[in-house]
């Protein structure tokens, strides 16, 4: 329903599906519809966290999502990431349940797009696989290159399959893929996607952005910066320490600890939720204060945005 | 309390229409304080402790059956109020299931919707609808999608495709609007179609706005309220029958005013669709009389220092101009000088006698 904010989910299968890659089915808890979604949409999976320190919440995109069959998301196992992935490959079985945001896009297909022209990299596969079954369902015109390991390439041609007549193809080492010539090679109108290391979607816009393409038709994955690092907000006329955990908003932080402080948006938008502070160095989300308001560092708007600083004194 | 609906209720001819008591409490007033200056009033929608208009998805009133009513005539007479651009296609689905799965989970003595795999079948008690179809099979339904479940649902919708940094408005169905025009807003941008509100602009609001909606996530709707003045109770006030509504307004008089002046509100709702995308856009038209406001004593006092303190540009824009002065003459009588207390509650369980 709409306003079910949480899924409770369940793992109904989790198998490896190459060295490090594990792909999660998951379905709701009570046996319920899920939202439906769109391809290149993500969700936020609730995970412990190995130290028993405030759960980790990591984005995945939905590599399939049907109301009734459920979600499906590819996990690759990273060294780097604070545990989430550890969770999910070492712990994770058949039968457990899981937290999840609904699902959320910030990564959709441009409905003008005359072709649609895919570049992933690695694990970036994920919302690329939702992009084909899509694009092939919608009949458009779409070509998908997928740049991979040596050693992973097998790994991916089997998840792509690609249909007889349908330009997919995998390139084996990261500079198999001759990027400004696929890119000058493209008809007029098309619009490119990317999802791959940082690195790698850089280097497509600039290369993109030197052939002329407008910005509005190059895409990359993005799953929002809705969260960030946690803080402490000084409330100096009250007197109290209010801990800004890197999940919840300072204005949620703020009336968690029983301050009642004016809202209406929650967006960033009305500025009704305007507040005076003194010291800190504030991360400015919002699109209400102007840049001179924001050089002033008088106030901040604590529905969106955050702090750089360890802490932020605000004059309440 | 099942709600008695009022199936013999007309918005033209013979404007047949009346609020009953208990709607003209829960009536979406739009005035939070004792002035009106246009802003940003976006709002997260169907939060927890919501009570009336704001309480559900998709609220279901007395007038439900003749407002579907009024809008089977709308379209019989002018096809082109519902318009959708085929890159819409889903959408028109996503707004079909949003609106079905709504209105049988917050109405479940008027609605049931069954769902077996693509196989649903959909009942809509009041207007006697029973429908088997194939969800994705528009072939399985008696009108497209969009205009299927919209016919079944009070106020205007448009269906907005988030493109290039903005909002198109690529469909929609619009048979209960203030002086607007869906065949000609059809295609344009967000800033295109908000073009001549006055004043707004110097503020920033519309690019605020747009930010905000643009980031309006699935499962997390957003509303705004926004007002008019409508002479009689029609709630199809549409540029192309302008020489039909406009000189509705020189019928004004000191004496037919309370009766036949209408606060119109409108509650614009915003939902992100899941596989679409687009951003449906919910533009519900209430409509009650000042002599059914003015029996709040709260409202009544609020009404007469709004319109009396409204910007003149507002005056013109809102097209009040013409009896904005046997407006405020009116209203002065439920003034008392007395304070309002903030926000839009009617702080009375019951309406004051006539
Ligand atoms: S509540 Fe609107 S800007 Fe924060």
């Amino acid at each position: 329903m709409m306003d079910d904010r949480t899924l409770s989910l369940r793992v109904a299968a989790a198998p490896l599906v190459a060295t490090g890659l594990r792909r999660l089915h998951l379905v709701a808890a009570d046996g319920s519809r899920l939202p439906p979604a769109a391809p290149g949409a993500h969700i936020t999976l609730t995970l412990p966290s190995p130290a028993g320190a405030r759960p980790l919440r990591n984005s995945y995109t939905l590599v399939e999502a049907d109301p009734e069959r459920g979600y499906q998301l590819i996990v690759r196992r990273t060294d780097r990431s604070r545990g989430g992935s550890h969770h999910i490959h070492d712990r994770l079985q058949p039968g457990d349940t899981i937290e999840a945001t609904v699902p959320h896009n910030l990564f959709a297909l441009h409905s003008q797009a005359r072709k649609h022209l895919l570049i992933a990299g690695g694990i970036g596969i994920t919302p690329m696989l939702a992009f084909v079954a899509h694009l092939r369902e919608a009949r458009a015109a779409f070509e998908l290159h997928q740049i991979a390991s040596a050693d992973e390439a097998g790994v991916f041609a089997a998840l792509l399959a690609p249909h007889p007549g349908e330009r997919i193809q995998v390139h084996a080492g990261r500079d198999a893929c001759d990027i400004a010539a696929l890119l000058a090679a493209q008809p007029l109108g098309t619009h490119v996607y990317t999802c791959g290391p940082g690195a790698m979607m850089d280097r497509i816009a600039a290369v993109a952005a030197e052939l002329g393409w407008p910005a509005s038709h190059v895409h990359r994955e993005d799953f929002g910066a809705a969260g960030g690092e946690p803080f402490t907000a000084r409330l100096a006329r009250s007197g109290i320490d209010v801990a800004v955990a890197g999940d919840q908003t300072l204005l949620e932080a703020i009336e968690a600890a029983g301050i009642d402080t004016p809202s209406l948006c929650r967006g960033g938008a009305c500025g009704v939720c305007i507040l005076p502070l003194s010291e800190g160095d504030p991360e400015h989300r919002d699109h209400f204060l102007s840049e001179a308001e924001r050089a002033s560092g008088c106030h901040i708007m604590p529905c969106v945005s955050r702090s750089r600083s360890a802490t932020l004194v605000l004059d309440i | 309390m099942a709600t008695a609906f009022k199936p013999d209720e007309t918005f033209r001819g013979d404007f047949r229409y009346s609020n009953s008591a208990a709607a003209v409490l829960r009536f979406p007033f739009p005035f939070v304080e004792d002035r009106y200056m246009y802003g940003i009033n976006l709002e997260p929608h169907t939060r927890p402790g919501s009570s009336g208009a704001f309480a559900v998805a998709f609220d279901v009133d007395e007038h439900y059956v003749a407002e579907c009513a009024e809008r089977a005539l709308s379209l019989a007479q002018d096809p082109g109020r519902c318009l959708v651009l085929p890159h819409m296609h889903e959408a028109e689905w996503d707004t079909l299931e949003l609106i079905m799965e709504s209105l049988a989970a917050d109405y479940p003595e008027h609605f049931t919707l069954e769902r077996e795999g693509l196989d649903w079948t959909w009942t809509n008690r009041p207007l006697g609808l029973h429908q088997t179809f194939r969800f994705g099979d528009a072939g399985t339904l008696p009108y497209p999608p969009f205009e299927y479940i919209t016919r079944q649902a009070q106020g205007d919708f448009t269906l907005q495709d988030q493109r290039d940094g903005t909002l198109y408005i690529d469909g929609g169905i619009t048979t209960t609007q203030a002086d607007w025009s869906l065949a000609f807003d059809v295609g344009m941008t967000f800033h295109e179609w908000h073009g001549p509100v006055p004043l707004a602009h110097q503020a920033g609001v519309f690019d605020r706005a747009l930010q905000y909606l643009m980031r309006v996530r699935y499962g997390h709707p957003a509303r705004r309220l926004n007002w008019t003045l409508t002479v009689n109770p029609r709630l199809d006030t549409s540029p192309e029958n302008y020489p039909i509504w406009g000189p509705d307004r020189a019928s004004l008089t000191p004496e037919n005013i309370a009766d036949r002046l209408f606060l119109r509100v409108e509650l614009q709702t915003f939902y992100r669709l899941p596989r679409s995308n687009a951003l449906l856009f919910g533009i519900r038209a209430y409509l009650a009389n000042l002599a059914d406001l003015t029996r709040v004593p709260k409202w009544g006092r609020r009404l007469h220092r709004v319109m009396r303190d409204l910007h003149p540009e507002v005056v013109g824009y809102k097209g009040i101009t013409r009896y904005h002065d046997v407006l405020v003459n009116h209203l002065a009588q439920f003034d008392d000088g007395a304070p309002t207390s903030p926000g839009i509650a009617p702080d009375v369980d019951a309406l004051r006698e006539m």
